[in-house]
């Protein structure tokens, strides 16, 4: 086999080496009840080549050729040629967690640059270098904010993405932490500050919001800032859509910034793997789940870097660590690196200016369904046909049409969510508005 | 005598922030084919910022030379042996690389109807099958991200199951010698976490179980191979002493490259377990992620898996959102899916007899090490070994070399070191796992680097106390950085 490198007269001579004459005799010590008695009933190995071409025929499957206007937390960015070759580098791609940090300097600066590329983008003090993903990183930001805080209930935006606030449930369930959700403004799609006001309390930790959130609208997250921090809680803010935070104003009301990375650079892989972050304010990085990249200097006194604060980690507090994880996405948080570095402090604004120029070139030709303000993604509500027959029509055109909202959000089973980025192209646009046009009111 | 390296040039290279300057650009973006937006309309004036203070201005060449500097400045499976105990640090094939950028598979979106997405979902149910043919379990969801994610949602899962069945009890049982992971996930999931003692023969006590499991008792959480890389010979009765009280056996599946295709869980009484793929199944570890850590199950535990779950219907696959007795989502969408790409690619290469073969060669190379260096350093335990071998530096402390700087002076003769003062039973210990996919010549050069080194701890205390000398960087201070941490770059300094 390709992948084992040993030569049978190589085998033959470790074996002497051990004092065995057969490779069984390596399992001779198990239990006969534990052995499987036969063998792996999986295919024989195949070649290179089969490997190959029995992924294109998977990939064949998939959708081909068809222009997409889906977003809702996987968007169509294009990748820099770049981040493939830099992140291509064995150096990079077969190195584990630089926990020795003499030979792992490479891994390090670049979660420094990361980590400090994180907080200017988002306005905060300290962030991670990566989690999961997002939507991992919603509980693990409600759990640091109820260690915080010393209080346990989180109050959760309906705005904020409909699988992340499931997977907060998840967690939440078998922590005590009851969570509940306060609304929207069918109006404006905005957060309802009414609805908030009422559910919050003296034992509020976290006050989730998401801007811009699940339909696209840039939200009012200082209001919910003002409001949180009268009661004591923190406020949690996420992010789907990392490209905006190269136009939108960093939220100095937020205690805790959480988001996905997937729109630098990583491939929507249909969900994953993608990167997540938090980030938060100096005074709390004590209790920030995940790896830390620190500067130091090596004993010649050259500057360094190194895994920090590893003290809050499962490895040395076990059971009172402040989280379980031990994997960050350091390949992941590296191809957002070299996807920030490449668009740099212009291009990231410029890319996010092309995002709003086109997603507002598409709303013109179909009214949103929502008033407050959207940055690339928005809702249309139809008439005379369901969000599905019209996907069933655009996808006869080869187009990929918006995610029928009606799954997670009942009172809009009659809208669609759509998303427009740089690389949607005028002449879909305008199929897709003319085939919703008809239908959209 | 160090046979494996000598130096070469190593190139400076300022951060980022430091190479900045102002109007330089490493990208360009299309001509804009629908009218500008005034952002300030659009947004609001409040929303818009003025800048990104501090963000990089570079050109792309002076990028690409960045990250390659950096990149040289890393050791890597490429390099040489990386024989991390417990990290299962295989070659990782290039082919696997390939096909999870296939633009079917890697532009795939999320929410893409199901019609079109067939190709991915069909890589998924393959990938599921033999996963649950190579452990002998029942069900498998490939949704959890990374092994302690999977390692939460089987310990929900139990939860769940043992709360149907009218109480979720209390506490879970974790080995002294088990991974970090573990008694963190436990305390995740809401339980309290009792510790117990191994045997001095290193393994799991039975006796002791026997006297600990009562009704408050939810799983005993245990790693086999455990952390010493000795089969737990008394597994199956733990697990019958854990199902005669209704609790259930969980295995941290970490060391699954000592067992694949020589025995399966599902055999010997293991009710849950979760697997790195990023371990056994050879997908990159990318400096410390992505990973993936399926969860494969016994049916009792089927009903509770993650939603959304894959089905057959018709010719069609489909998914299952309708599962009213599952834990919910542990993420967003299905699972890392470019890294069950890379998994199944692995598998498919391999075939059967393939990946028992490797489990073989991995074990080999694990027994060769250790009655090599037998000789030179304690081993502390006797049993049988599998993927894995822990030695002491009982013989080195005593002139004042630690298992530390022996690893710290590994580096100097080219090798990535073992994995330091782990498993925490073993006091400083050296646990070293060489992996299937090191070959003889690699071997015998880290078996004289380490023989070369116990002489030096003897003769030269000093010598290896400082290590590494061949390293741009020298010993880190990593206290310095824990008590003032420097987080991010703020301008001015370096």
């Amino acid at each position: 086999m390709r992948y084992l490198p040993k030569s049978d007269s190589e085998r033959r001579a470790m074996m002497d080496a051990c004092g065995i004459d057969s490779p069984e005799a390596l399992f001779a010590h198990l239990p006969a009840a534990a052995r499987l008695g036969r063998a792996l009933e999986l295919p024989a190995g195949i070649s290179e080549y089969e490997i190959v071409d029995y992924f294109r025929r998977r990939a064949a499957e998939n959708a081909n050729g068809y222009a997409s206007f889906l977003g809702a937390g996987a968007y169509n960015h294009f990748r820099p040629v770049l981040v493939d070759a830099v992140a291509s580098r064995g150096e990079f791609l077969t190195s584990y967690t630089p926990y020795q940090a003499e030979i792992s300097q490479g891994v390090l600066t670049a979660i420094f640059e990361f980590q400090t590329m994180i907080c200017q983008l988002t306005g905060m003090d300290v962030a991670n270098a990566s989690m999961y993903d997002g939507s991992t990183a919603v509980p693990e930001a409600a759990m640091m904010a109820a260690r915080l805080t010393g209080k346990g209930k989180a109050l959760v935006a309906r705005s904020v993405h409909p699988e992340y606030r499931e997977v907060l449930y998840t967690y939440a369930k078998n922590q005590g932490m009851p969570v509940e959700e306060f609304g929207y403004v069918p109006e404006t799609g905005t957060l309802d500050l009414e609805d908030l006001e009422r559910k919050i309390d003296g034992l509020t930790a976290a006050v989730i919001v998401q801007s811009p959130n699940f339909f696209g609208v840039v939200d009012q997250v200082k209001a919910a800032g003002e409001i949180a921090h009268r009661s004591g809680a923190l406020l949690v803010l996420i992010f789907t859509e990392a490209v905006s935070l190269g136009i939108l104003e960093p939220q100095a009301e937020a205690d805790i910034v959480a988001g996905e990375l997937q729109s630098f650079a990583i491939s929507p892989s249909y969900g994953g793997p993608f990167a997540g972050i938090i980030a938060t304010r100096e005074k709390h990085v004590r209790q920030i789940p995940g790896r830390l990249v620190g500067q130091t200097t090596d004993s010649r006194g050259n500057r360094a870097f190194c895994l920090t604060l590893s003290t809050r980690e499962q490895h040395i507090r076990r059971e009172r660590a402040t989280s379980n994880i031990c994997t960050n996405q350091a390949l992941i948080a590296l191809m957002a690196t070299v996807f920030m570095t490449v668009y740099g402090k212009q291009g990231l604004r410029e890319l996010a200016e092309q995002n709003l120029a086109k997603a507002h070139y598409l709303a013109g030709k179909l009214k949103p369904r929502f008033a407050g303000g959207f940055f690339n993604e928005f809702a249309v509500r139809l008439q005379g046909k369901t969000p599905e027959e019209a996907n069933k029509s655009l996808l006869k055109k080869k187009i990929v049409g918006g995610l029928p909202l009606g799954r997670f959000y009942p009172e809009l089973s009659d809208s669609m969510l759509l998303c427009a980025t740089e690389m949607s192209r005028r002449p879909d646009m305008d199929a897709l508005s003319e085939i919703l046009g008809l239908a959209a009111r | 005598m160090i046979h494996n390296v000598r130096t070469h040039i190593s190139q400076n290279e300022a951060l980022l922030f430091e190479r900045s300057s102002p109007g330089k650009r490493a990208y360009q973006l299309p001509e804009l084919d629908v009218p500008p937006v005034d952002a300030l309309a659009a947004l609001g004036a409040g929303n818009v910022r003025a800048g990104i203070d501090g963000f990089p201005e570079v050109s792309e060449v002076e990028a690409i030379r960045h990250f390659t500097r950096l990149s040289t400045w890393n050791y890597a499976i490429d390099h040489g042996m990386y024989p991390l105990g417990s990290c299962t640090m295989k070659y990782n094939p290039r082919v696997n690389e390939l096909v999870a950028r296939i633009e079917g598979l890697a532009w795939a979106h999320p929410y893409q109807p199901e019609a079109l997405a067939q190709g991915s979902m069909e890589v998924m149910a393959r990938l599921e099958a033999m996963l649950a043919e190579i452990t002998g379990m029942d069900a498998v969801t490939l949704q959890p991200s990374a092994g302690a994610h999977g390692e939460l949602t089987g310990i929900l899962l139990i939860r769940a199951l043992l709360e149907k069945r009218g109480d979720p009890r209390k506490k879970i049982l974790v080995p002294d010698s088990a991974h970090g992971t573990n008694p963190a996930t436990a305390a995740i999931a809401g339980y309290a976490v009792e510790n117990i003692k191994s045997t001095e023969t290193g393994l799991l006590d039975v006796s002791a179980l026997e006297r600990i499991v009562d009704q408050d008792v939810a799983a005993l959480m245990v790693t086999n191979p455990n952390t010493l890389g000795v089969f737990e010979e008394n597994i199956a009765r733990a697990a019958e002493i854990l199902h005669a009280k209704g609790a259930m056996l969980y295995m941290d599946g970490a060391n699954m490259n000592a067992l694949v295709g020589i025995a399966r869980p599902g055999d010997f009484g293991v009710d849950a377990l979760h697997l790195n793929l990023h371990k056994t199944f050879s997908t990159p570890h990318g400096g410390g992620g992505p990973g993936a850590g399926p969860v494969a199950v016994k049916k009792a535990l089927e009903p509770f898996l993650p939603v959304p779950r894959l089905k057959r219907s018709g010719k069609r696959w489909a998914w299952d959102y309708k599962r009213k007795r599952s834990i919910g989502r542990v993420r967003a969408f299905y699972g890392n899916f470019g890294v069950l790409v890379r998994a199944l690619a692995y598998i498919l290469a391999h075939g059967g007899p393939g990946l028992r073969n490797a489990t073989v060669d991995a074990v080999m190379n694990a027994v060769y090490i250790r009655k090599r260096l037998e000789p030179y350093y304690d081993l502390p335990y006797g049993s049988p070994n599998m993927h894995e071998v822990v030695f002491s530096d009982a013989r080195q402390a005593a002139h004042g070399v630690r298992t530390g700087d022996i690893a710290k002076r590994l580096i100097d003769y080219g090798f990535h070191p073992y994995t330091v003062s782990f498993p925490l039973i073993v006091h400083g210990a050296l646990m070293i796992e060489p992996t299937e996919t090191e070959g003889k010549a690699e071997l015998d050069s880290f078996i004289d680097a380490m023989i070369s080194i116990a002489k030096e701890a003897e003769t030269d205390p000093q010598l290896v106390k400082n290590a590494p000398y061949n390293t741009r960087t020298s010993r880190v201070d990593e206290v310095s950085a824990a008590r003032k941490p420097v987080l991010r770059w703020k301008g001015g300094e370096g």
